[in-house]
């Protein structure tokens, strides 16, 4: 393995890594206060154990996260020095405040966490509210240090110089909007889905009916309402890839040839040799419709990209696909949930419903990861679109790979660690709550 | 605004150093604990350091989203030639962070599980000290050098070096005497009291040990320390405001004044940063060759400076608040309770 090979399957696989607890770190703490909430209100204790029991699983999630954070915050000096030496003081604004939303999150879990019985109660709610809002402002920021990466904008680039820069330009790029919205919905669909999806197991299997029907009513409610917005909010993020990376777009839709009434392709094994899709299902002039409101104007393919400016192609449309049928799916069941909610109330203990939602667990955050590497894979060469190449930004240090496989092991193990601690959790929750 | 920035990079350095530093120190004295006493520290520990261990660590990240965003340089330039030592000490944040967390929140608590915890948190706490010190140290060891050619003597000897070592052992020192004064308040039996009483006693006489060390290995690597902290007005009141506090701690500590003695502490540590940090400011770092990197002329263009400052400011406005109200709480309701 090649050192540049071996940085970028470090920095993936750590934001790969990261980008499951900030998920959790997100939009948990909005269920938790949901919870708090109807405890106060209705005083039922069952409502004080799954706000515990959640919050009990956060502090695990928080600090997986934030030191896999603090990881992240090195790591992009490490392994991409010349990257931060000129991006740093032109895309850093968002992580300044990123870093002030941190420290409130911080403060706020600790009120949250300790502070049980300790103070007033509207307080001790108050403090679980700013947790969640702290954690999806700190999301969105990142987010939009991560479009400038997509949509460079606030500053000048002459000769290699960068000048006139302006760093809240650069946060307010062009493509921040769609990146955040899109990013902020998936959490909610991610974390929704995978949550409801544990606690209808455990309905499933009787235990707990009680206790493990109210949570999975309060995860499902933001999951499935998620998932309706998401593929509304994609549209709006291909569109925004369609004008400012056309590479990427044409890499996602493996559409190599630019032609009137372009074709949307379902599935399919891209060819780069011959420049040839097989085994897709092709829908002529959508594409265009999707990307130009009309059926006819053509969409820019990547015969109109130099060979060296292209991202992988199949790497890219394979996660693009995988993202976009798991949203369908999710879009489907979300659908289901509200309409059984609405008309088929015995459905939502029938097993086959049950089933249905223990098989979407993992799925959410499997379109998560996929949808990034379309984001990231779809943007190579370039580390800045257009500005700079990512293999111009890596460390001359030799031996990364070594570096490669020790965070491998580690967030292997953490990732292992953190299943275990959460199973001992769930196995727990009879004994630790079933007193009334 | 050059200036807030700056004063905000010292200041979230320093807090990292006392607030981090008594953490990390807590599980330095965790680790020279005999088994008898460790759940006892522990406990004590846990209680103290729970509700705020979490933010303690925030000021790090602080520190290096100034280093970033505000000087880019300097930043790169560390994460290139001390890309090992930095690593190494992550992996400590790392493993540090979780066992602490997972030793509270595992469901069951059965001896297997936590004495696994406790072994990786024990030690991860002496390890990360160690590093952090080593990376300050290499920062004005002038060992850095971006003329070298060979592995060796560009990624290794840029921190391998006595002076780099001894500064991580004195840093590991310095925790492990903060962490003892701030527990000694936190105890609640004399027994404890007298035990932590003793701790800090003995991690003052090993700072001062490698403290000493440290002059050694400076001169031995040609690093001027000494004409540093002697040869300036300021440093030298610095250091003669550090011993005498010191001498006042000494007398103190049987006296059982815990916030007196809590400060003085604080004020030592800070007298040893200021008296070192003083003479070459502005730079902060030394490279073979003279090159030094520094914050008066190596930093990102004044827009960006201007508004992180800005930011800096209105964030400490909504932070400090909040911070204070979280120590204060837990301090005074932990107090109230007993
Ligand atoms: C639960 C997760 C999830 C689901 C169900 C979807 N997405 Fe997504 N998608 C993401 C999670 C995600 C993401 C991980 O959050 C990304 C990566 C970067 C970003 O901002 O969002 C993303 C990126 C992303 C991009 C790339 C944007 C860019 O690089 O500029 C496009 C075009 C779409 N998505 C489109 C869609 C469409 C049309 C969907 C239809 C169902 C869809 N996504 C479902
Ligand atoms: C947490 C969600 C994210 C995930 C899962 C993710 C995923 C990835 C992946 C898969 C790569 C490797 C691409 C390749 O080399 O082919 C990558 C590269 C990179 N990402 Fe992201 N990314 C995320 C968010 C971000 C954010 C918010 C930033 C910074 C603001 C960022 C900065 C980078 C950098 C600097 C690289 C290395 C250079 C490059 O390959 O272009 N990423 N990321
Ligand atoms: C899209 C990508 C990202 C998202 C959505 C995101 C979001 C979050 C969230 C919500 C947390 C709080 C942790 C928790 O509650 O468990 C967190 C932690 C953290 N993240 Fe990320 N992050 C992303 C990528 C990055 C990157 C690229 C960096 C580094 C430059 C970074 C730096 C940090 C740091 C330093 C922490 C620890 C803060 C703490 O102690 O709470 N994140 N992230």
């Amino acid at each position: 393995m090649n050192d540049f090979i071996a940085a970028r399957s470090q920095m993936a696989l750590s934001l790969g890594f990261h980008i499951i607890y900030s998920c959790i770190g997100m939009v948990m703490p909005v269920f938790m206060a949901i919870s708090n909430y109807k405890y106060i209100k209705t005083k039922n204790p069952l409502y004080k154990h799954i706000t515990q029991a959640w919050s009990k699983g956060v502090a695990i999630f928080f600090a997986t996260g934030a030191v896999s954070g603090t990881m992240l915050s090195f790591e992009l000096g490490l392994l991409w020095p010349k990257f931060m030496e000129h991006a740093g003081p032109i895309f850093g604004m968002p992580f300044s405040l990123e870093g002030v939303a941190f420290f409130i999150e911080a403060i706020a879990l600790g009120f949250f966490l300790y502070g049980w019985d300790k103070f007033n109660k509207w307080f001790h709610w108050f403090t679980g509210i700013v947790v969640g809002v702290s954690g999806v402002v700190s999301g969105i920021l990142v987010v939009s240090a991560n479009s400038w990466m997509n949509s460079p904008a606030g500053f000048n680039y002459v000769n290699g110089q960068y000048t006139n820069i302006d760093p809240i330009k650069a946060m307010f790029n062009a493509a921040w909007f769609s990146e955040a919205l899109h990013m902020t919905i998936a959490a909610f669909a991610a974390t929704g889905f995978a949550v409801a999806g544990i606690h209808a197991l455990m309905i499933f299997r009787k235990k707990n009916v009680t206790f493990h029907t109210k949570s999975f009513k309060i995860a499902i409610a933001f999951g499935a309402l998620a998932a309706i917005l998401q593929p509304l909010s994609g549209d709006l993020s291909a569109k925004g890839a369609a004008r400012r990376q056309p590479a990427k777009l044409a890499a996602m839709e493996a559409h190599f040839h630019t032609e009137p009434y372009s074709k949307l392709l379902i599935g399919g094994i891209p060819d780069t040799v011959s420049k040839k899709v097989n085994y897709g299902i092709e829908l002529p002039g959508l594409l265009s419709f999707l990307v130009h409101d009309d059926f006819k104007t053509p969409v820019n393919g990547l015969d109109k990209i130099p060979q060296k400016d292209q991202p992988n192609v199949p790497v890219t449309h394979y996660a693009f696909q995988l993202m976009v049928a798991i949203g369908m799916f999710l879009l489907a069941i979300g659908l289901l949930y509200f309409f059984a909610l609405w008309k088929k109330r015995e459905w939502l203990n029938k097993s086959w419903f049950l089933k249905l939602f223990i098989a979407a667990t993992p799925l959410g955050f499997i379109a998560v990861e996929a949808g990034w590497t379309v984001t990231e894979v779809g943007r190579q060469p370039w580390i800045i679109q257009g500005v700079m190449r990512t293999s111009e930004a890596v460390t001359p240090m030799p031996g990364i790979h070594y570096s490669f496989y020790l965070f491998t092991l580690i967030y292997f193990t953490l990732s292992l660690a953190v299943v275990f601690l959460l199973s001992r959790q769930i196995k727990m929750v009879p004994e630790l709550y079933d007193h009334n | 605004m050059l200036y807030v920035v700056i004063i905000f990079l010292f200041f979230s350095i320093l807090l990292y150093f006392l607030l981090g530093g008594a953490d990390f120190g807590a599980g330095i004295i965790e680790l020279f604990t005999s088994t008898d006493n460790k759940s006892r520290t522990r406990r004590t520990m846990y209680k103290a350091i729970g509700p705020i261990w979490e933010a303690n660590h925030m000021w790090l990240i602080i520190a290096v989203v100034i280093m970033f965003v505000g000087f880019p340089v300097i930043y790169s330039d560390m994460c290139t030639y001390l890309h090992i030592p930095l690593l190494i000490m992550l992996l400590g944040i790392t493993a540090r962070g979780t066992a602490f967390s997972f030793r509270n929140y595992d469901a069951i608590k059965d001896d297997k599980m936590q004495d696994l915890y406790n072994y990786i948190f024990v030690y991860s706490s002496f390890i990360t000290p160690l590093f952090l010190g080593i990376v300050a140290g290499s920062v004005i060891s002038r060992q850095i050098d971006p003329d070298a050619t060979d592995y060796l003597s560009t990624y290794i000897f840029s921190w391998l070096n006595w002076f780099s070592v001894m500064v991580g052992f004195f840093t590991v020192a310095l925790c492990g005497f903060l962490a003892a004064i701030y527990l000694i308040g936190e105890a609640k039996e004399q027994f404890d009291v007298r035990r932590f009483t003793k701790k800090a006693v003995i991690m003052n006489a090993v700072a001062v040990g490698f403290g000493g060390s440290v002059f050694i290995a400076a001169e031995h690597e040609n690093v001027h320390l000494a004409h540093w902290i002697f040869g300036n007005p300021v440093s030298l009141v610095a250091v003669i405001a550090a011993s005498l506090s010191l001498a006042l701690l000494w007398y103190l500590l049987n006296k059982g004044n815990t916030k007196v003695i809590r400060i003085l502490a604080a004020f030592q540590v800070t007298m040893i940063l200021v008296s070192v940090g003083y003479r070459h400011f502005p730079n902060i770092v030394m490279v073979k060759g003279g090159h030094n990197l520094s914050l008066l002329k190596d930093h990102a263009p004044m827009t960006t400076i201007n508004d992180l400052g800005w930011g800096l400011l209105l964030g400490s406005l909504l932070i400090l608040p909040a911070l204070g109200y979280l120590f204060y709480s837990f301090q005074t309701k932990q107090s109230r309770a007993n």
